[in-house]
């Protein structure tokens, strides 16, 4: 469990590491919170031959709201969102979701912009970005371009990411005070990968959902949008039994993966309950 | 002064605190590293090894006349395998060492090490317990056809009066998963050749430091005097590091071959792969009931898979036959038949494990009276009254006697402590809310602190059990304590200056323990088993009694006192009934400088003592409350209490700490452990990402009472406690599993009860009850 060898480079501007990236191709690797990285370095299931670490790129560490978004700059760790970093539901939901991202220690060097380009299927802020429509800001010598979180994920540790691209900054549109997020996972252990999760926004009016954002992780290849029980949801009214009903109904519509740690079958009875439990979060 | 039974701090932990210890790894700065190359399949013929040119690649040719790993039941059931150092031609488990590189770093040892080709015709191995013992199964060794290493059976002549009589007779199946010990350090040792006088010291992570010289010296065909083993500072054992394993005797090899240092610091996941597995259990019950709840007879088919090989020295015979003669437990078993096999697969060895067996036969035994009682129509905790023993000595039906011990009273004292009636408002009035919480209890015994006759009547060929201890007084009055336990974080050293304090009326800090070092302490047997602060303490206080009696001689010359009237406290020897008193410092000087003074005065005060016991028995109760996630099958453990009865505590808080650790690896047992091979022999989870030990997060507070129940059977009237908190965890929180489940009627008799198994049974009963 010691790493094969390999080159490190510490750029401190996005320029130097994009040239760094350019220059080695799929041999390079960005080095940035390392807890998922260097872990698979010591077991040698990732050896790349050169490390390119952006924690001394000062530009990149950055979180603030701008035109309706929350600006993730690619530095942020996942302890920044302990607390609210902004007002509102988008703030107080981020801050909920934290806490089931691995343990303390590992929120304090972890970033943001690392979980997604990682794409575990467990990952909390990859199941954030698909539910509440991100756009993932990358940079490459050849330039600049903006993907959305529906099209950026591509499976197991798969995403759009070229070999030479840097993501630079995640947006994340601000929900107004109309919104109300709700998120719900079972893991073995607190801090452990998601057996299940589900992550729910609603608009509740009068008791009746106007509008519903939801998403299902760890029970696939990559966070899931379950568009078609969000649809079945608007109109009706926000109850258990609704909640219930969306849950089975989530439950049905994804083929969920199998390990030693959850079999199909019992990964099913959990998207029921999770989702269950993430709306009626929400519409608490 | 009187120092047993205060909770002092210990004495280790300063150093341990802060950083200063020393660990294996932290000797092995200068030394060369040794990789290990390990067999990527379950079970195979080795073909051929291949090196690129350049790379010395060691093989079982390079150690031809190193001997086998072959410990001995001498029994005619027994089947003695060997285990070479290096396989020449098949490999039996995935992840035995095939072959060994060496480098200056350990990484570059890992680059060279992923060079060497292993060419390996794989076979269909034989990895699941009950698959083994089918009549078609491949045997693991051949000569072990139906791969049974070992076997036990005993039936007493009325077991089946009994069965024909019985008002109500229980069946269950229960399996306990196997499971790591998983020490926070895992194996290692640092080599070192002494070209001075040709000696090898081994610096290794382990816990019984004369029994690995013997079989190192054993199968490098050299004198022990040759070699000096030294266990440091060692970060956990439970048991997996009693073992020869062949790592160290490949280690040492090498070291004399190289004339040079060389390291070996296991990882992780060779420690999952390669160490030593545990608790893959099965057992078949039968229990007899008359109307009234008594236990009339007990039947058991008991299996544990023991992997591989056989673990030395204490053979593969540890769970089976501890299984076997221990299943009655706190029990009054009349009538008694039980036939109990270690069976042999492509797995990695089982060694012995914290709680060994006990764990899960006392999960049978609760499983069981819980059974009963809900068959009979009684309350559990009458079953238990009705059952439990009750009058000492106690003789079981295999002929093991049970000292004086608490058994009901600290039953009642548990159920005392939580309240019952209350808890079971609470239960009802959550199940109103759709909350299922459950209260579990498990009682049992544990049995610690015995000699050469417990080992001897298993069979073993090394008979483990006594201790030897060295006590010296130095001229400037401190004592010098040298044991062959070797304790590895227990606060041994704490615990056995306060006994030794007491006897000569010194303080605690004025005694240093020296252990784990073969040259300097007399051959002992290392710690495990419970046994170090009743056997190890008890020829402590013997050998310190010693050096007291000649202490209180040269003080009665010197005072002109007789002997008797000699006290020993604060420091000084004090002539009772007077106001004079000498410190204990002079005496000591006068005794070593002026010995021409005492010419006539037997012994000296450098005293070694020797003790063997019997054994005693511990015995407490553990009460779990759980809820239960029935969505989930998620498991919360809201309280958890333990009524302990280890006699006399020396040392409290060391006991309480050894509880605690002792039911945080009960829970992990319980609810989330588990070592996971496919079918084709590979183990899935050889890393901590998926080998799930409970967090602080899953551990809650753990309350005690103490009962001190002060029997003849040892010395200091102290009883071991180091496993009890292991056993009995895992029956409380099933039972509590159950007890919260009742509303669907679930059972589980399997641990890990993981939220998978947990919510298939729950489903189950509900489709069950659709139908």
């Amino acid at each position: 469990m010691k790493p094969a060898a390999f080159d490190y480079h510490r750029p401190t501007d996005v320029v130097a590491a994009l040239a760094l990236l350019d220059a080695h191709g799929a041999d390079g690797k960005v080095l940035a919170g390392g807890q998922s990285l260097v872990a698979a370095m010591n077991f040698r299931l990732a050896r790349p031959g050169v490390l390119i670490d952006v924690n001394r790129i000062a530009e990149l560490d950055y979180l603030r709201v701008e035109g309706g978004h929350l600006r993730v700059g690619a530095l942020t760790r996942h302890a920044a969102f302990h607390r609210p970093v902004v007002d509102g539901p988008l703030g107080t939901l981020l801050s909920r979701v934290v806490e089931h991202v691995a343990h303390y220690p590992i929120r304090q060097r972890g970033t943001f912009a690392g979980s997604l380009a990682h794409a575990d299927p467990a990952s909390e802020w990859c199941l954030t970005a698909t539910v509440l429509d991100a756009e993932i800001s990358v940079r490459s010598l050849r330039g600049a371009r903006s993907i959305p979180a529906s099209a950026f994920f591509k499976g197991t540790f798969t995403t759009a990411l070229e070999p030479d691209e840097l993501i630079t900054e995640i947006r994340l549109p601000l929900l107004d005070a109309g919104w109300r997020g709700g998120f719900s996972e079972f893991s073995r252990r607190a801090g452990d990968f998601a057996l299940a999760m589900a992550l729910a926004v609603l608009r509740v009016e009068s008791g009746v959902i106007r509008a519903a954002r939801l998403g299902i992780g760890g029970v696939a290849d990559r966070a899931i949008r379950l568009h078609a029980v969000e649809a079945a949801l608007v109109g009706r009214e926000a109850t258990e039994s609704i909640f219930r009903a969306a849950g089975a109904e989530a439950s049905r519509a994804v083929e969920p993966s199998a390990d030693i740690h959850a079999s199909s079958e019992y990964r099913r009875d959990l998207i029921a309950a999770m989702v269950a439990r993430a709306l009626a979060e929400a519409a608490a | 002064m009187n120092w047993i039974g205060r909770s002092l701090p210990r004495l280790e932990d300063p150093t341990l605190l802060r950083g200063h210890g020393h660990y294996v790894a932290d000797l092995a700065q200068d030394a060369a590293h040794i990789r290990f190359v390990r067999s990527p399949v379950a079970r195979g013929r080795i073909l051929g090894i291949e090196a690129p040119e350049g790379v010395t690649v060691y093989t079982a040719a390079d150690l031809s006349d190193v001997g086998q790993i072959r410990p001995v039941l001498e029994r005619p059931d027994y089947v003695a395998v060997g285990q070479p150092v290096l396989p020449s031609d098949r490999v039996c488990f995935a992840g035995q060492a095939v072959a060994f590189v060496v480098a200056d770093e350990a990484a570059a040892a890992e680059d060279l090490a992923e060079q060497i080709f292993l060419d390996i015709e794989p076979e269909e191995p034989v990895v699941d317990l009950d698959a083994a013992l089918r009549p078609d199964a491949v045997p693991t060794h051949p000569e072990a056809p139906g791969n049974v290493l070992v076997e036990g059976r005993m039936r007493t002549s009325g077991l089946d009066a009994a069965f024909a009589g019985a008002a109500a007779v229980v069946e269950l199946d229960l399996r306990s998963r196997r499971q790591s010990a998983m020490p926070m350090e895992t194996r290692g040792g640092v080599a070192r050749y002494d070209q001075r006088d040709r000696r090898t010291t081994l610096h290794a992570s382990v816990q019984m430091p004369h029994m690995l010289r013997t079989g190192l010296a054993d199968l490098l065909g050299c004198p022990e005097a040759d070699l000096r083993v030294i266990a440091p500072d060692v970060g956990g054992g439970f048991g997996q590091k009693m073992s020869l394993f062949p790592e160290y005797v490949a280690l040492v090899w090498l070291a004399r071959h190289l004339k040079r240092d060389v390291a070996w610091i296991e990882d992780r996941r060779e420690n999952f792969l390669a160490s030593a597995h545990s608790r893959d259990q099965a057992f078949t019950v039968r229990g007899a009931f008359d109307a009234q709840g008594r236990l009339l007879g007990l039947e058991a088919d008991l299996r544990s898979n023991v992997g591989a090989f056989s673990c030395y020295p204490v053979t593969c015979g540890v769970e089976p036959l501890m299984a076997f003669a221990e299943l009655p437990g706190p029990y009054k078993v009349l009538e008694y038949g039980a036939r109990s096999r270690g069976v042999t697969t492509n797995t990695c060895t089982m060694a012995p494990y914290r709680g060994v067996a006990r764990p899960m036969l006392t999960l049978t035994m609760e499983r069981l009276m819980e059974d009963a009682a809900r068959r009979l129509g009684l309350d559990p905790i009458e079953i238990r009254r009705r059952n439990l023993i009750d009058s000492f000595p106690h003789r079981s039906p295999t002929g093991l006697v049970y000292d004086a011990g608490s058994y009901i009273a600290a039953m009642e004292a548990a159920v005392a402590a939580v309240d019952l009636p209350a808890f079971r408002r609470r239960q009802a009035e959550a199940l109103t809310q759709g909350r299922y919480l459950g209260l579990g209890i498990s009682v049992f015994s544990e049995r610690t602190g015995y000699g050469t006759p417990a080992y001897a009547a298993r069979g073993m060929a090394i008979v483990p059990g006594y201790e030897q201890v060295d006590c010296a007084l130095d001229p400037s009055g401190h004592l010098e304590l040298r044991i062959g336990a070797s304790p590895h974080g227990q606060g041994l050293a704490t615990a056995l200056a306060q006994l030794v304090a007491d006897e000569l009326g010194v303080v605690p800090s004025q005694v240093r323990v020296i252990s784990g070092d073969t040259d300097r302490t007399p051959y002992g047997w290392g710690t495990f088993a419970s046994r170090s602060m009743v056997i190890a303490g008890g020829a402590s206080k013997l050998a310190s009694a010693k050096v007291a009696a000649k202490l209180r001689a040269v003080a009665a010359c010197l005072m002109e006192a007789t002997e008797a009237e000699i006290d020993l406290e604060g420091g000084l020897a004090r002539v009772r009934g007077t106001n004079r008193s000498t410190p204990i410092r002079e005496i000591a000087r006068a005794a070593h400088h002026r010995s021409h003074l005492f010419s006539d005065l037997e012994g000296g005060l450098r005293q070694t003592a020797f003790y063997d016991p019997f054994g005693t028995f511990s015995n407490a109760c553990h009460v779990a409350e759980v809820e239960v996630d029935v969505d989930t099958g998620g498991v919360r453990i809201e309280r958890f209490l333990v009524v302990e009865d280890a006699g006399r505590l020396i040392n409290p808080m060391i006991v309480d700490g050894q509880i605690h650790g002792g039911v945080a690896q009960g829970i992990a047992n319980a609810l989330y452990e588990e070592m996971i091979y496919d079918p084709d022999g590979n183990l899935l989870t050889a890393s901590l990402a998926d080998y799930l030990p409970p967090t602080i997060n899953e551990i809650p507070k753990i309350e005690i009472i103490h009962m001190e129940t002060i029997s003849d059977a040892t010395l200091t009237g102290a009883k071991g406690v180091g496993e009890g908190g292991t056993i009995g965890a895992p029956a409380a929180i099933v039972n509590a599993i159950v007890d919260a489940l009742a509303p669907f009627g679930v059972a589980i008799n399997e641990t890990p009860a993981t939220p998978e198994r947990i919510r298939a049974a729950i489903r189950s009963a509900r489709e069950n009850r659709h139908e």
